[in-house]
Formats: structure tokens, sequence, C-alpha cells
């Protein structure tokens, strides 16, 4: 047996057994005769709530992913609509954060000077956590919308520009002499050799910066609210509903691990041997 | 349930102003018949009698129409008498309601002002509006007028949008996503002068609900009923401009426990309160329902007090928006008010809160168990404590009349507490947010002075407030940081 095949069969053994621990450490109460006004108004006479069994989370799953783009007010729609709000910002922050943070990581990478003057701001800059922009983005945008996108955006940014920078900065010496005899300009150098040089690093910054922006969307979501699956958890919270909880973590990991795949596929195209 | 701040202005036996010390037959419940010592006062009495007969009570107002045009009648009749009330009624008793309706009606078009109010507002400036609201049973009437239509009959399309916390609602309505928001009662008055947020003048035309909070404590805590044993324990407020945190702050206090030294207040958003008390993060929390009667339903808490039972008829949350939507789209700012003093006269009313409980309930509005929000709109309740299912019919009330004496209270808890500082000039504040109705405006359109005082003294825990002298109320205080 091929080893894909042995170790496809020990993750779905993994996952039988921890569902089956889950099950059995979260037994269903049983439904009792009719309840008193005053066990009803206690919310039963079963002692506190506890995390649903993962056969009513699956049958949740099912419920919600039958009908993933109903509309029923604007707080209340589909899961798929949800998770294309989540996209859509995620998506423009990060496109935008490529947009600034692939051009400026050139410059820092080809220009020495360039690099040692802005490094200082990047190493401030760069650890802040997204979040902690939002009552400023908010104060100065002035739209909830713009910056949640904007929060995006800067958390997007720093992984691209840094790894641009530095696969700019390291691409092999022998090349760009290679180039200069060649009698090739500064831009086309740029373009036909260290691009193509650099690219595996600058899609591994960008690989690095999707997942992050994906982690960073349920929590501005959360806090800005309106729509999107950040909004989501955070209205199902509000209900102390586990069910639905535990629902969108799991959508939560197959997009994001979705938008990775993509991108990983992204960069084996420019993958090179030397 | 009636509507106190609505009472018949041309009655002699009702005050509008109903102090804690209030005689009215309101307050006391009693009939009051006037004694008849001559011919005149006995036909007086009894052409008074045919007033009061004829005209409806405000428990009888079958519509938002006759709630405009009791609180016309209402400010004209104030405005008339200064804002005094035991003068308006020792001239009522004198000479008959009767007689001042005529000799009004012969100088002030009462019908027509009451016309104007209602008709003079011309198209709607803009139809489609946001209205934001965080998910708590306070703001019942904002969001049930939405599936129960109230928006619709005056002629608005409103989304009414779920908002995360007071922080972002505040932000949201600052930077003109939403064109009104549900507040609490001390936000605009924070906002208008820059406390917390930057400046930005904000009028409040209606209170919300009255009374409707609760001090909930962690199940653990079952023998720690005397405030005294709660040193050290962590308490979650929903907002440092809120009701909640200054009744929390002043219930403390009173048991002799500094709110900033002996406790920890935190500020927690609403919907997180039940899951932070369940994991111990908090020892308990004043805040807002459904989530006091969420934590019994969940078995983590147990109400220890009712905020009635700290303050009858304190102020809660608010309809707010920015004196700017109001100025510049006055017909459709008229609109919404109107939708929105419909609605809370509606949700007032007992026999409708079934029915509201099950509109409300659903994920596009508060997202909560039925059972729960209908606990708290009945006031049939369990406490967590007893065995016993509580009645308490005013354990949530609604009342939308912004007491300018209530905005007068919440500064000097805002200074007791160090929230402002300097001297605050508690009556101009007050009277600038709090905005009487939009009724003042249309009578200003025709001339009249709107009347814009109404002032009250209030009881808290055995307390004396008198509104005339906040810095005295301030200096009273053993434990205050000013």
């Amino acid at each position: 047996m091929p080893l894909n095949m042995r170790a496809a069969l020990v993750s779905v053994a993994i996952l039988f057994v921890w569902l089956l621990l889950w099950e059995s450490a979260t037994p269903v109460p049983e439904a009792t005769e009719a309840l008193s006004e005053f066990e009803l108004l206690m919310g039963g006479a079963d002692q506190e709530a506890r995390v649903p069994p993962p056969s009513k989370v699956v049958g949740h799953a099912w419920d919600e992913l039958s009908n993933p783009f109903y509309d029923a007010g604007p707080n209340d729609k589909g899961i798929g609509i949800q998770l294309g709000y989540s996209l859509y910002r995620v998506l423009t922050g990060y496109l935008a954060a490529a947009l600034i943070a692939i051009p400026l990581g050139f410059v820092i990478g080809m220009s020495p000077l360039m690099y040692k003057a802005l490094n200082p701001f990047i190493q401030v800059l760069r650890p802040i956590s997204p979040l902690a922009w939002m009552p400023l983005a908010l104060f100065i945008i002035k739209d909830s919308e713009k910056s949640a996108i904007f929060v995006i955006f800067i958390c997007s940014i720093w992984p691209m520009l840094i790894n641009t920078a530095f696969g700019v900065a390291n691409v092999r010496g022998d090349w760009l002499r290679v180039a200069k005899t060649h009698e090739l300009g500064p831009l086309s150098t740029a373009f036909r050799v260290i691009l193509p040089a650099a690219a595996p690093t600058i899609l591994t910054g960008m690989r690095i910066s999707i997942g992050i922006a994906w982690l960073v969307i349920v929590a501005a979501e959360m806090l800005v609210g309106g729509t999107g699956i950040g909004y989501y958890v955070w209205n199902e919270w509000n209900n102390l509903d586990l069910n639905s909880v535990i629902f969108s973590i799991l959508m939560i990991g197959v997009v994001g691990m979705l938008l990775d795949l993509a991108l990983s596929a992204v960069s084996r195209l420019v993958q090179y041997q030397e | 349930m009636t509507m106190k701040s609505l009472g018949d202005p041309f009655d002699s036996k009702i005050s509008l102003i109903h102090d804690s010390r209030c005689s009215c037959e309101q307050c006391t419940g009693k009939q009051f018949e006037p004694g008849t010592k001559s011919h005149t006062e006995a036909l007086e009495a009894q052409a008074d009698k045919m007033v009061r007969d004829t005209r409806p009570r405000e428990s009888e107002f079958s519509d938002a129409e006759d709630v405009m045009d009791r609180a016309i009648e209402s400010a004209i009749v104030r405005g008339i008498f200064g804002h005094n009330d035991a003068s308006r009624r020792r001239f009522l008793q004198m000479v008959g309601g009767a007689s001042l309706a005529a000799a009004l009606g012969s100088i002030v078009p009462l019908d027509k002002v009451k016309a104007a109010a209602k008709d003079s507002m011309g198209p709607l400036e803009k139809k489609k509006l946001k209205v934001g609201f965080v998910p708590i049973t306070c703001a019942t009437p904002i969001i049930m007028a939405h599936p129960m239509g109230f928006y619709a009959k005056h002629g608005l399309d409103v989304e009414v949008i779920k908002t995360a916390g007071w922080a972002v609602a505040r932000d949201k309505s600052l930077n003109g996503e939403y064109d009104a928001s549900h507040m609490l009662t001390p936000m605009p008055l924070a906002m208008t002068m820059g406390a917390g947020s930057t400046a930005t003048p904000y009028i409040m035309p209606a209170v919300e609900n009255i009374n409707g909070q609760a001090i909930v404590l962690h199940v653990k805590h079952k023998d720690k009923r005397d405030p005294k044993q709660w040193k050290g324990f962590k308490f979650g407020v929903p907002f440092d401009y809120s009701m909640h945190n200054f009744l929390l702050r002043y219930y403390v206090a009173e048991f002799g426990i500094d709110p900033d030294q002996d406790i920890q207040i935190r500020v927690v958003p609403p919907p997180e309160m039940v899951a932070n008390l369940r994991a111990g993060n908090l020892d308990g929390y004043l805040s807002p329902d459904p989530f006091n009667q969420r934590a019994v339903y969940e078995k983590v808490g147990f109400i220890h007090t009712l905020t009635k039972d700290i303050w009858e008829g304190h102020p809660c949350c608010a309809f707010a928006c920015s004196q700017k939507f109001a100025t510049e789209m006055p017909n459709t700012y008229g609109a919404l008010f109107k939708a929105i003093v419909d609605a809370t006269h509606y949700s007032a009313k007992a026999e409708n809160r079934d029915e509201i409980s099950k509109a409300i309930a659903p994920t596009n509005y508060l997202n909560q168990p039925e059972i729960v929000i209908k606990q708290v709109l009945t006031g049939r309740y369990v406490d967590g404590l007893e065995q016993k299912v509580h009645d308490v019919p005013d354990r949530i009330d609604f009342d939308p009349f912004p007491w300018h004496s209530m905005a007068v209270w919440i500064l000097t808890q805002m200074k007791r507490w160090g929230y402002i500082e300097g001297d605050v000039d508690y009556k101009a504040i007050a009277e600038q947010v709090y905005v009487a109705t939009e009724t003042g405006k249309v009578m200003k359109d025709l001339g009249y002075e709107p009347p814009s005082k109404t002032y009250e003294n209030y009881t808290i825990m055995g307390k004396e407030f008198d509104y005339t002298k906040p810095e005295e109320y301030i200096k009273s205080f053993a434990i205050k940081r000013s």
C-alpha cells in the first residue's frame, strides 16, 4: 500500500476515534415528561449547558449547508453569503496590500540605502496586532466596511513586503552580472532576472499573508459586526449556540485551507531548480 | 401600563411632573373628589368631570396620533404655565379644565397645531434608513418597529442593523453609517461633551425603556447576598457611559464598597457576559436583559436584584441621532421619531408583550430563546434562587419621555466618578441633548416657544436627589472621585 493511502487511512481512523469519544462524552439528556412552568422558565430540569455531540453538529451543518444563500434580513443571512462577505473583504485588503508590498519590496531589496532607511519603520509597525488599528481606522476612515478591509491590508502587507525585499536582495550575484554583460537595463533586469528568481520567496510571503488575513478577518468582523463569518460566530455566541459555533469553526478552517491550497498551487508554478 | 409623562394636561388631578412626592391620582391611585362648598364650585367640578369623561385617558390611546395630540397639548399647557405644575393644577381647580381648553382654543389654534405637527411634514428626504441596535431587550421598540411594521407605517424603509457593542454603535453613528441608533442614555451626553470620543452634538429624542436591568451573581455566590461581602469581586458592565455602570457604582457605594478600590468593574459587551460568568472571569454583572435572564436559564447565575428596586423608573437605553441628521432631514427625522414613539407606546402595553417577544426573538433580531425574552418582557420570571415564579409586570417598562432631570442625575454621576471634570453646566447640557419632542420643533416653526424644561426629583435607595442642587448632591456622597 502506498504511503499516501496509509496516511489517509490513519487520518480517517483518528477522526473516527475522536468523534466517537466526543459523542460518548456528551450524551444528550433524555427528554422527560412535560415540564412545569417553573422548569420551563429555568431552561429545563436538566443541569447546565454542555458541548453538543458531533451528531448534532453534523445535523446542524446539514441544515445550514442545504440552504447556504438564504437572506432573512440584514442580520440573518446564510453561511454562504457570510463567507462570501468575508472572502470579499480578505481578497480586497490582500490585493491592495500586494499591490503596494511587492513594488515597495523591490525597491527595498534592490537599494541597500532604502533597506536601511525603511527598516526601523517596518520593524516597529510589523509586530502591531492588526486589530489594534481598528479604533483608529474607524475614526479616520469613517466607514466600518473599509476599516475592516484596511485591517486586512495592514496585516497582510508585512510578510509580503519583507519576503519580497529578502528575495530580491538575495538574487544570486552571478545572475545579475550575467544580466549586466548582456547590457540589460535596470527595468529589464528587474522583470526578466530578479522577478523570476525571487518569485518563490515572494509567493511564500503571499502565502503567509493570506493565512494571517483569514485569521484576522474573523476577529475584525466580530468587532464591527454586520456581515461576514466573524459576525456569524459572534451572533451565535450571543445566543450561546455552540452547535453553530462549532460548525462555523469548521467552515473557517475549510475556507482557510482552500485559500492556502490555491496559493501553494501558484507557488509550485514559479518554483525552479538551480 | 400608562405613560405618566402623557397625562391629560387639562386635568387638575394629574401631575405632569410626577416627582417622588407626587400626590396626583395616577401616582397615589385614589380618586380625588373635590369638596363642593358652593354652587359655582359644584358646577365647575361637574364641568371638569365632563371634560375628563370625554377626553381619552392615556391608557385608552389607540394609536400614535392620540399620543402626538396629547404630547402637543401637554407641551402647550406646560409652556403657558412656565412649567410650574402646581400653578397649573391650582388654576385648573379654579376654572376647570373645560374653560382652559376653550380659552386656550380661542388663542392657540390647537387643532391646527396638532394637524400641523402631523401633516406639515413635507416629503421624506430619505426613505431608506439604517438604525443600529445592540441585541438587548432595552431596544425592544427600535427592533419590534421593524417586524411589526411601525417604520413602514410612517413611510420609512428602515434596516435595523445589529451591532456588536456600544463603542461600535457610537463610532458607526459618528461616521454616519447609521442614521440613528440605539444608545445608552448617558452616551449622547458624553458624546456631546466629547467624553470618550470626539465632541459631536447629539440629541436624544426618546428614552427607550425604564427599569429592566439587574445585578446578576455567579451561582457560587448564593450565600453572599450582602454587598459588603463583595470585596475583590469582578463585575461586568456593558459600557463606561451606561446607566449600568452608574447604578452599580451607586449601589455598592451605598454599602460602603468603593467601586474603584474594593471591586473591579470591567467593560464587557452584553453578549459576552454569560460566557464570562460561566468561565469565572466575572463574579457578577449589572447588565441589560436578556443576559440576566439568560444566566438563570443557563444555570450559571442568579438575579441578585432588579435595578427597578435600586431606582424605580430609572432610564436605561435611548434612541439617539446626530443633531445634523435632525436638522438636515427634518421630515425623515420626524417620521422616524413618530415611528419610535408609536412603537414605544405599543411596547408599554402589557397585553402586547407576548406578541413582541415572538417578533424579536429570531436570529435577525435578538437571536435568543423566546422563553427567555418572554420572562423579561412579561415580568413572569424565575430568579435562579427561589423555587418559585415571580410576577413583576413592570420589571421592564417603556416610556419615551426624556426627562431633563435624568440627564442631570447622569451628569452628576459622571462627575462623581471622574468621567468629566471641572464645571458642568448641568441644565444646559441636559436641555441641549434631551430634546423634549419633535413637537417642540414643529411648534417653533409656528412661532411658539417650545417647552423644554421637564425636571423632577428622585429618591434613589432612600437618598434624595434635588435637580436644582447637582453640586451639593455630588458633595453629599462619602465615596467619590471628584
